[in-house]
């Protein structure tokens, strides 16, 4: 019934505030065409396309892939827009590995992105919304609270989210496509720099980037022609509210769910050890530790003692965003994307300079809203039974 | 392909204004609770949920994330969301069930489009460097379409009056719909432009609505249903963007859709036609002839919720199956200006 579907090519746009140099249409084609390259693609050879981004008020435009059929190819073909919040990057993916699981296609284009400079995407997310708390601080601020708590819960030390920003940033250096590269950032100049909202500081904090990404997914038969693709071992999608009695905000239900399904579609059953790298979506410091705690990699209060011990930087037991994450660059829609393709890229041996040696199983990782929105996929260089 | 079907339908009351939030929540939870409790089931019965709204239409961003409070998804749902109608949302969801990974899907969407200016908003789908500056409406450019028609003979302003009529007397008989009954066409004609050729007998009102599907597998189907409406096929597509560069008398991507879905042998077809002329249009099209009945619920020209009425299309003609009246239907939704994106579903019922 379910069809094996594997990614063959991948590519990015170079990430900036600003991408004056560009429209949206050629911040898609910028990420399209070198994932098609990399595929070893052409224009007849995709089946359909399917689109992601976050909030349309980001850019000011309705429903953009309709304007936007033209450029991203789709036209007489299927198109098929995709908006989970912040996880939105990482839906599309599995929706356009869906359409190829399903048996419908054999070949489909997947493209998220963001072009944040055309707007101010705090205001867009501090609409007032009746009977809802205002997030007038942006994500921020919503999330500064969940940290705090994390901290109090699990005991750990106040430097552990500059060590995570202090790597990512430094990761990002060695990845040419990255929004921040500094590679001289340490985990004192991090502590040092301005605190925005208690306990995030500045340095901890994701930029906001003009950007996109692109997947090409294909069935076995497609796979054949591509040296090393990036096959899909499996995928997970989990919702939960904004609010309930008891929720758990720090390790959300929804994450722990779709990370128990993910492992065990993926027949894992200890993922710290079976796990080479994992892309996760961390757009603060702090939820390195946290998500690695939901997703199972080490119990409930370890995952800041994982971080701790280096062994989640570039030579460690569990590299986590060797392409330097979201904290280096996030295009809103399209980081969720990233974090799938940069977990595709090393099992197939195409991460350049931050390339783990012998990665052969991946995580991609994406989360949206309040901490909410769960969309995962494990990747490996072995076509699964 | 595995055998998937619709085996539930409901929608709200179609308005011209409610109270509610622009987040659906309010049409959602009774017509969530009808469609759940007619089946005999629960929200714990659902393997994956899909839903279609607008961010633009509710004036806010994630409108989807407050949507999902009429679920109540604790513990927590396998869920995704198109920012389309959510006859797209139907689409994924059956994508999803045909992986085999779920055996049951509920699919829904909302609108509310009373919250503001429904022409304007919509005109925010244009080209935002070339067109939308220019703010042609929604209205204006679906008036663009239809003069080129007349202009070139292919429908008249009489054949576009005698849709209106036949729609909303149609409609008389649809429970659910804003608007029904209607003047003779001569009288239509008497009638002042809206914005010519355009009178306000050729465009759909302005509604706040909301519809939910239940979809399921093989037995599941079966088992929830005596006569489940099995989709034979569903398929989508989209033109360019560009009004000057695509043929606006024709619909290639309704064209495509319907040849990948296979339409052959449909006995109803509900249009997603928010203006006279697109029904004319499809028709001819679709190759229609007088053996199919089209829109017998009155379609969006008698109450048409953005982002549901496609949606409740797909609805109306599986209801035909379900309840035995018809053998195989069609179901077709639109989106985008002067109907540049189509999807078509086609169903079939089958004897035990």
């Amino acid at each position: 019934m379910k069809q094996p579907a594997a990614v063959l090519g991948t590519g990015q746009t170079h990430h900036k505030a600003k991408r004056p140099d560009v429209s949206m249409a050629g911040l898609c084609r910028e990420a399209i065409d070198r994932a098609m390259a990399d595929a070893q693609v052409g224009w007849d050879d995709i089946d359909a396309v399917v689109m992601g981004k976050a909030p349309d008020f980001f850019e000011g435009v309705m429903m953009p892939e309709l304007f936007l059929a033209d450029a991203l190819g789709a036209v007489g073909k299927p198109l098929l827009r995709v908006h989970t919040a912040g996880s939105v990057g990482g839906s599309t993916a599995i929706v356009a590995a869906s359409l190829v699981q399903a048996g419908v296609h054999d070949r489909v284009l997947a493209v998220a992105w963001e072009k944040q400079s055309e707007s101010n995407a705090m205001w867009a997310l501090s609409i007032p919304i009746p009977f809802n708390m205002p997030v007038n601080a942006g994500a921020g601020g919503y999330f500064a609270p969940h940290v705090r708590s994390y901290i109090r819960r699990s005991g750990a030390p106040e430097h552990i989210g500059a060590i995570v920003a202090a790597k990512d940033r430094r990761n990002g250096a060695i990845n040419p496509y990255a929004h921040l590269r500094q590679p001289d950032i340490t985990v004192e100049s991090v502590q040092a720099s301005q605190m925005l909202w208690d306990p995030i500081r500045y340095d901890e904090t994701c930029p906001s980037s003009d950007g996109a990404c692109a997947v090409v997914i294909g069935g076995a038969e497609a796979a054949r022609s591509v040296d090393r693709p990036g096959w899909i071992h499996a995928t997970a999608m989990r919702s939960e509210p904004t609010t309930y009695a008891g929720r758990d905000q720090v390790n959300p239900q929804a994450g722990r769910d779709a990370a128990a399904a993910l492992w065990r579609q993926a027949g894992i059953s200890d993922p710290l050890n079976e796990i080479d790298v994992a892309e996760i979506y961390v757009p603060f410091s702090w939820f390195e530790p946290m998500w690695l705690e939901t997703l199972g990699f080490v119990p409930q209060g370890q995952g800041w003692k994982l971080t701790e011990s280096g062994e989640t930087a570039l030579g460690g037991q569990l590299p986590v965003n060797a392409s330097g994450g979201v904290l280096s660059s996030n295009p809103i829609g399209a980081s969720g994307m990233l974090r799938f393709a940069e977990a595709a890229m090393q099992v197939m041996g195409r991460a350049g300079d931050h390339q783990v040696d012998g990665a052969r199983k991946t995580l991609g990782h994406a989360y949206g809203g309040g901490s909410q929105f769960f969309a995962m996929w494990v990747v490996g260089s072995e076509q699964p039974e | 392909m595995r055998d998937v079907a619709v085996v539930g339908f409901a929608q709200s009351r179609q308005r011209r204004r409610t109270d509610g939030t622009t987040n659906g929540v309010e049409m959602l939870v009774p017509i969530f609770a009808e469609v759940m409790g007619g089946l005999g089931i629960d929200k714990r019965d659902i393997g994956f949920w899909c839903s279609g709204s607008s961010d633009y239409l509710a004036g806010r961003a994630f409108s989807f994330i407050s949507a999902i409070d009429a679920i109540g998804p604790v513990p927590p749902i396998n869920e995704s969301h198109v920012e389309a109608d959510a006859a797209w949302a139907l689409y994924e969801a059956w994508i999803k069930l045909q992986t085999g990974e779920v055996d049951t899907a509920l699919v829904y969407g909302f609108g509310k489009s009373s919250a503001g200016d429904l022409r304007r908003t919509l005109a925010l789908q244009l080209d935002p460097y070339t067109l939308a500056p220019l703010w042609p409406d929604s209205v204006a450019i679906a008036g663009l379409q239809a003069r080129l028609g007349i202009d070139s003979g292919a429908w008249s302003e009489r054949a576009m009056a005698e849709v209106a009529v036949r729609s909303r007397r149609d409609a008389e008989t649809n429970p659910y719909a804003q608007l029904a009954g209607s003047k003779d066409v001569d009288e239509l004609l008497a009638e002042p432009y809206l914005a010519d050729p355009l009178r306000k007998h050729d465009c759909a009102p302005i509604t706040d609505g909301a519809a939910v599907i239940v979809l399921a597998a093989g037995d599941r189907a079966r088992d929830f249903v005596e006569r489940p409406a099995w989709i034979t096929g569903v398929a989508h597509a989209v033109d360019s963007a560009h009004l000057g560069a695509r043929d606006l008398q024709a619909s290639a991507s309704a064209v495509a859709a319907a040849r990948n879905a296979g339409i052959d042998g449909v006995q109803v077809a509900e249009l997603h036609t928010p203006f006279t002329h697109q029904e004319l249009l499809l028709r001819s099209e679709l190759g229609f002839g007088a053996d199919v009945r089209i829109t017998p619920s009155g379609g969006a020209l008698a109450g048409n919720p953005m982002f549901a009425a496609g949606l409740v299309r797909i609805g109306e003609a599986a209801s035909h199956i379900l309840s035995g009246s018809a053998g195989r239907t069609l179901a077709h939704a639109t989106s985008g200006p002067a109907l540049q994106q189509n999807l078509v579903c086609v169903m079939e019922g089958r004897d035990r």
